[in-house]
C-alpha cells in the first residue's frame, strides 16, 4: 500500500467522529482563552500592583508556567496530583492545565498593553475628574486592548495548536480522534492530512477574525495613534512556541 | 444658553470669597528620592490673575504647577485652591480637579475617541451631564477655539495646533475657575504656536486665572500680570513682566533671558 488515497482522506475529513474532535478542540480553545484572559487580568494587576509580595507572586507563576512545558503540566495535573489525593476527570485536566499556562502568557500580553498607554493618558484623566473606574473603562482599558490584539491573536493562535498536547492525557480533541482512526486504518497520511486541513481551518479563519479585529479597534488609527503603537513595548510573548 | 457664556466668576461671587486666593502655597516641598524638585515654594495667586511662570528646564515649573491639581503629591506644606486644602484627602482632591483646568505639552488628548467624545466624556460622566447638553457644552467652547468643523475627527488627525486648542476646549467644558498650562506650545511647529497663544489670550482677556508655565515672552508681557521665576525648584523672584524683563534681580534670571531672549 505504497499510495496516498485522496478520497480516503476526504471521507476522514468528513468523518463525524473526527468532526467532533475538532469541536471539543475548539471548546478547549475557547474555554482556554476565557478562562486565561480572566486569570490572566488578575495576574496582570498583581504582577503591576506596588505591594512587593503580590508582584513577586505573579512575577513566579508567569515565570514558572511560561519557563516550562505545557506538556509537563499536563501530565503532572492528569497523573501526579492524584498522588497527592487531587482527582479531576481528564477534561478537567486538560482545562485546568491549558488556563494556567495561557494565563501567564495573557498576563504578560495584558501588562505590556496597559503599560504601553502614557502617563499623560491618565493624568489627563485625573485632571478632568473622571473617576478611577471610568479611567480605566472610557480611557485605559480601550487603548491597552488596541495594543493586546496583535500579541492576543499569535496567543490564541498558539493555543489553537497546542490543545493537541491535551491528547497525551486522553482528551478525545482532534489530535487524538486522529490517532483512534489511525490506528484503526492504518491510513496515517490520509487521517492526518484531513487533521491538517482542519487546523488550517481553524487557524486561518481566526487570522481573518484577528484582522477583523484589528481593523476595528484601529479605525482611528491617524498617525498619532500608529506611532504610540509601533513604539510601544509589547512583549511578543506568545510568539514562542510552549509544548 | 446665556448659563453658557464663559461668565465671569468674579461678577457673580460673593464679597467675601472674592478675598480667597484662587491659589495659596505655603513652604511647599516636593522631593523625588534625595532630589528636592519644590524647595519651599510659596506663591499666592489672586481670583482672576495671569501668572506666567518661567526658569530654566529642570527647575521645577512642571513640579510646581501639577501639585496644584494634585498629579503631584506635595511632600510639605501647604496647598489651598479657592480655599480647599489639598489634605490628600479624596473629596478635597475631588474638589481642587473640579475647579481646575489642565493643559499638556504634549496635548494628551485621548486618540480612540473623537475631537466631541474627548470634550463630552467628563461633563457626562463626572457631572451627570446628558448626553445632548453635553454635546452643545463641547460644541460651545470648540467653537470658541475656532474648530467646531473638526468635532467628529479623531485627534490623529489634527495638526498640532488643532489638537491643544482641543485639549483647551476639553477642559473648559468642566467650568473649571483656574487654568493650568503646561508648556502648551512647546510640542507645536512654529506656525501653530500663534493659534493656541490667542486661543490662550483670549480665555485671558474673559477673566480666567491662569497660571502659565511657558517661554513664550511676548505672551507674558502682553497677557501676565505676574512673573515667576524659578530655579532650582525655589521661586527666586516674581515681579509684573516689564519690571522682571527690564530689571531682573538675580544673576540667574538675567542669564536666563540672555539666552532665550538672545
Ligand atoms: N517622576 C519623577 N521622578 C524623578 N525625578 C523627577 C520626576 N519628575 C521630575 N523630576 C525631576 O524634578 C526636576 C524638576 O522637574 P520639572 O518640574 O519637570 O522641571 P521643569 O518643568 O521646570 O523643566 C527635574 O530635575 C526632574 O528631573
Ligand atoms: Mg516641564
Amino acid at each position: 500500500m505504497s499510495h496516498f488515497s485522496p478520497t480516503a482522506a476526504v471521507s476522514y475529513f468528513f468523518n463525524y467522529f473526527l468532526m467532533k474532535g475538532v469541536l471539543v478542540t475548539i471548546g478547549l480553545t475557547v474555554a482556554a482563552v476565557v478562562g486565561g484572559l480572566i486569570l490572566g487580568m488578575g495576574i496582570a494587576l498583581l504582577r503591576m500592583s506596588s505591594n512587593p509580595v503580590l508582584a513577586g507572586a505573579a512575577r513566579f507563576y508567569i515565570w514558572f508556567f511560561r519557563g516550562t512545558p505545557l506538556l509537563i503540566q499536563l501530565v503532572v495535573i492528569y497523573s501526579g496530583l492524584p498522588q497527592l489525593g487531587i482527582k479531576f476527570s481528564v477534561i478537567t485536566c486538560a482545562l485546568v492545565g491549558l488556563i494556567l499556562n495561557e494565563a501567564a502568557y495573557l498576563a504578560e500580553i495584558v501588562r505590556s498593553g496597559f503599560m504601553a498607554v502614557s502617563a499623560g493618558q491618565r493624568e489627563a484623566a485625573w485632571a478632568l475628574s473622571l473617576s478611577p473606574w471610568v479611567t480605566f473603562r472610557r480611557v485605559t482599558l480601550p487603548q491597552a486592548f488596541r495594543l493586546m490584539i496583535p500579541p492576543l491573536g499569535n496567543s490564541i493562535n498558539s493555543l489553537l495548536k497546542a490543545t493537541s498536547l491535551a491528547s497525551v492525557i486522553s482528551v478525545e480533541e482532534l489530535m487524538r480522534r486522529s490517532d483512534m482512526l489511525m490506528q484503526e486504518h492504518f491510513q496515517i497520511l490520509e487521517v492526518y492530512a484531513a487533521a491538517t486541513a482542519y487546523y488550517l481551518i481553524l487557524t486561518s479563519v481566526w487570522d481573518a477574525v484577528q484582522r477583523r479585529l484589528e481593523k476595528h479597534f484601529g479605525r482611528s488609527s491617524a498617525a498619532k495613534t500608529r506611532r504610540v503603537a509601533t513604539s510601544a513595548p509589547v512583549a511578543p510573548a506568545s510568539v514562542e512556541a510552549r509544548a | 444658553m446665556s448659563e453658557m457664556s464663559m461668565s465671569m466668576e468674579a461678577a457673580t461671587m460673593q464679597p467675601q470669597l472674592r478675598d480667597v486666593p484662587a491659589v495659596r502655597m505655603e513652604a511647599v516641598y516636593k522631593h523625588y528620592g534625595d532630589f528636592t524638585a519644590l524647595n519651599q515654594v510659596d506663591l499666592k495667586v489672586a481670583r482672576g490673575e495671569k501668572i506666567v511662570v518661567c526658569g530654566p528646564s529642570g527647575s521645577g515649573k512642571s513640579t510646581l504647577i501639577r501639585c496644584i491639581n494634585h498629579i503631584e503629591k506635595h511632600d510639605e506644606g501647604l496647598i489651598f485652591v479657592n480655599g480647599v486644602e489639598l489634605d490628600h484627602q479624596r473629596k478635597n482632591i475631588d474638589a481642587v480637579r473640579r475647579d481646575t483646568g489642565m493643559v499638556f505639552q504634549s496635548f494628551n488628548l485621548f486618540p480612540h475617541m473623537t475631537v466631541l467624545e474627548n470634550c463630552t466624556l467628563a461633563p457626562m460622566t463626572a457631572n451627570g451631564m446628558s448626553e445632548a447638553e453635553a454635546k452643545d457644552l463641547a460644541m460651545h467652547f470648540l467653537t470658541k477655539v475656532r474648530i467646531p468643523d473638526q468635532a467628529e475627527k479623531f485627534p490623529g488627525q489634527l495638526s498640532g495646533g488643532q489638537q491643544q486648542r482641543v485639549a483647551i476646549a476639553r477642559a473648559l467644558c468642566m467650568r473649571p475657575k483656574i487654568m493650568l498650562f503646561d508648556e502648551p506650545t512647546s510640542a507645536l511647529d512654529p506656525e501653530m504656536v500663534k493659534e493656541v497663544l490667542e486661543t490662550m489670550k483670549k480665555l485671558a482677556e474673559e477673566g480666567m486665572t491662569m497660571l502659565c508655565v511657558t517661554h513664550e515672552m511676548g505672551f507674558a508681557r502682553e497677557v501676565a500680570d505676574r512673573i515667576v521665576f524659578m530655579n532650582e525648584g525655589k521661586v527666586v523672584e516674581q515681579a509684573a513682566p516689564e519690571e522682571f524683563f527690564k530689571h531682573p534681580k538675580s544673576e540667574r534670571a538675567r542669564t536666563f533671558l540672555d539666552q532665550i531672549i538672545h
